[in-house]
């Protein structure tokens, strides 16, 4: 497991890629509510789809020997919908993953993988499928991802991504990490506290 | 003239700054925090060297973990005392209040913050739960947040946020007679999608949302989420101010005067423009439930189940591996299926008036022979209304049990699960695979009421049979 944890610009990923098909993966299938019981992120990597790799006996694709390693999850429709729990991309961090290129995602999981340096693109369903049929052909290939072209290849196919501005920016000048800009602006929150009528006897 | 929404105005009452990359600061006015998305922002907080800027904007409470059986101290699970503990001292250390077990105002996060008066309209309302869009229902705007944004507020106040596109759901009419805010809710993501509202804050308006009671409209708000939209709200009213009225953190004397006059302030303008609008009928509802693993699968109580080959090519799969999930088969009817466990409780209907409804049903019958139920109050200040008025005593009866307050079945994080392959009517608000604590457990949503009359003939029932 890959426990260096994204820090600073992230302009460029190279790895191995996985799949997970299927829209509407929800939180709870990404990390089961029972593991939620705890008071630090660290154990999360193994519990990664718990259920579901039950379920499959070792055949599903955290679990193949040969995806072992990988980096880059590729994924369809509304990926991450349901509960904000942030452990759901903690788990798949803490596998290993550190980028997601999808159909969609839901919300509040983009904001909590922005939150972990932790890009999520988004491709058409067609180019999404084609990029699935060509990382289960071949699992062992090394996908190069860049930021600034905004695009992800095998050196043969190259596919197009799209990105917010927003989160491109942040990922490109290494501020995704929100805390220190937010305390930067000390003043602008006080002066905003003390204009709120509700926090000020609805003066 | 103004022609803004309330969203609008919120927002821009709540800007601090614009920051690089087009997103915004947004003060947050209330936090609350529980212990499951809180202990590792505290942990992240210490390892900043940063404390608690407001700690008088922050509230805690504990709900889910806490076990429904018995909550004496020291929990059974030591994982879930480690839970509560580690809240307890992070409260401690910063100053912020926290109504924990025994303090007569503990209860799940979304019941007992609006009926301490802690939620307002106009407010910023965050918490590291997705199902805080129900304090929208006031007319504020609230949103789950992940822990690494509960960081954020702590240390700052604020979040980096982008602004939400706005979509107006009008509903014309009245529901009627046996038909809740539940299934309006389910009906509405059943049409919407769970992912049309991405991108979208749902402002929820019309003859039949203004009929309806604070509580059905936090019923609303609370699954938003469940249709992709991070937050929904409605425009505060006469309603919403009686409701506000008295409570404990409501505005008082003539500060009460100033907050209604500024509250109907921020109500969306006549001549707003919207970024989306849809129109629905509200009296053509009927009773709803889903059959599927998304809060978006859901058929009225007289349909059957659909067959995937029939539904739009974008929803066939989900819909095959649902079927084959829960064991359902195409045209069958829905009506009739039968039931393993009921569960009364959640962040969506676990309040005195979901109580009310289905104890009606409940009274003077029998839950069927097999059938496990259970009614668990959203909170304590729930479970003593109810009391009071005997609710208890008619579930108990009737071969319910009575639980203490959390969230319990709803996500099974304390002993409250599923079985195996059992079947669930349950009034929560997600159907996922393996959510309610069995990895191949099944559950099907609908209104508490719905719930109740599903317990009593231990399978799926038509609630209006009994009313």
């Amino acid at each position: 497991m890959n426990q260096k944890f994204p820090k600073g610009e992230i302009k460029s990923i190279q790895g191995r890629s996985i799949t997970i098909r299927g829209d509407d993966i929800d939180t709870d299938r990404i990390i089961p509510a029972r593991f939620l019981k705890c008071v630090s992120f660290s154990a999360l990597g193994e519990q990664v789809f718990a259920d579901d790799r039950k379920e499959l006996k070792g055949n599903h694709p955290f679990d193949v020997d040969n995806n072992k390693g990988a980096n880059i999850l590729i994924v369809n429709e509304n990926f991450g919908c349901g509960s904000s729990r942030e452990h759901a991309p903690q788990s798949l961090m803490r596998w290993g993953i550190r980028l997601i290129i999808g159909e969609s995602f839901a919300e509040i999981f983009f904001g909590n993988c922005l939150a972990l340096g932790i890009p999520c693109l988004t491709a058409s369903k067609e180019e999404i499928v084609k990029l699935q049929n060509l990382v289960e052909k071949n699992n062992n290939q090394i996908w190069d991802f860049n930021l600034k072209n905004l695009s992800i290849s095998n050196q043969k196919e190259t596919v197009k991504l799209v990105l917010d501005e927003g989160a491109y920016n942040m990922f490109f000048s290494g501020k995704w990490d929100a805390t220190s800009q937010l305390l930067d602006e000390e003043e602008k929150i006080n002066k905003t506290f003390n204009n709120l009528p509700y926090l000020n006897n609805f003066k | 003239m103004s022609s803004r929404t309330l969203y609008d105005k919120v927002w821009n009452f709540h800007q601090v700054k614009d920051l690089p990359g087009g997103s915004t600061q947004l003060f947050i006015g209330l936090h609350l925090i529980h212990e499951v998305t809180s202990p590792q922002a505290f942990s992240a907080l210490n390892e900043k060297k940063l404390g608690v800027k407001f700690p008088n904007l922050t509230v805690a409470t504990v709900d889910h973990i806490v076990p429904t059986s018995n909550q004496q101290r020291p929990f059974s699970d030591p994982l879930a005392e480690e839970m509560l503990a580690t809240l307890e001292k992070n409260c401690k250390t910063h100053g912020i209040k926290f109504h924990g077990i025994g303090s007569n105002s503990q209860g799940v996060v979304h019941v007992m913050a609006p009926e301490l008066g802690l939620t307002q309209p106009g407010m910023t309302v965050a918490c590291g739960d997705s199902h805080t869009s129900t304090h929208g229902a006031f007319g504020a705007i609230a949103f789950g947040i992940g822990t690494s944004q509960v960081r954020d507020v702590l240390a700052s106040q604020s979040l980096a946020m982008n602004k939400l596109k706005v979509r107006r759901i009008w509903v014309e009419g009245e529901l009627q007679k046996g038909v809740y805010a539940k299934d309006l809710i389910l009906h509405i993501i059943r049409h919407l999608g769970v992912k049309g509202g991405v991108g979208f804050a749902y402002e929820f308006a019309g003859p039949a949302i203004e009929k309806l009671s604070m509580e059905g409209r936090m019923t609303i708000c609370n699954m938003a989420i469940e249709g992709g939209a991070r937050c929904g709200y409605i425009n505060p009213d006469e309603t919403t101010f009686k409701y506000i009225k008295g409570k404990e953190h409501a505005p008082k004397g003539q500060e009460w005067d100033k907050a209604i006059s500024w509250w109907k302030s921020l109500a969306s303008d006549s001549t707003a423009t919207f970024d989306d609008e849809i129109q629905l009928d509200g009296s053509s509802i009927e009773p709803t439930v889903t059959w599927g693993i998304t809060p978006g699968q859901g058929i009225s109580i007289k349909e059957t189940i659909p067959n995937p080959e029939l539904l739009p090519k974008n929803e066939q799969q989900i819909a095959k591996d649902a079927c084959k999930y829960m064991n359902l088969k195409p045209d069958e009817p829905i009506e009739g299926q039968s039931i393993d466990v009921c569960f009364i409780g959640s962040c969506t209907n676990g309040r005195l008036s979901d109580l009310q409804e289905a104890s009606k049903i409940v009274k003077g019958n029998t839950v069927a022979a097999g059938i496990r139920a259970f009614v668990v109050p959203g909170s304590q200040k729930v479970a003593k209304e109810a009391k009071e008025k005997g609710l208890d005593k008619i579930f108990l009866k009737a071969g319910f049990e009575w639980r203490e307050p959390g969230c319990s079945m709803c996500l099974a994080m304390n002993p409250d699960k599923l079985e195996g392959r059992q079947i669930s009517a349950s009034s929560s608000n997600r159907n996922f695979k393996g959510r309610q604590g069995s990895a191949n457990g099944r559950t099907l949503l609908m209104s508490p009421a719905m719930v109740a009359a599903a317990a009593i003939n231990g399978k799926v029932t038509d609630v209006r049979k009994f009313l």
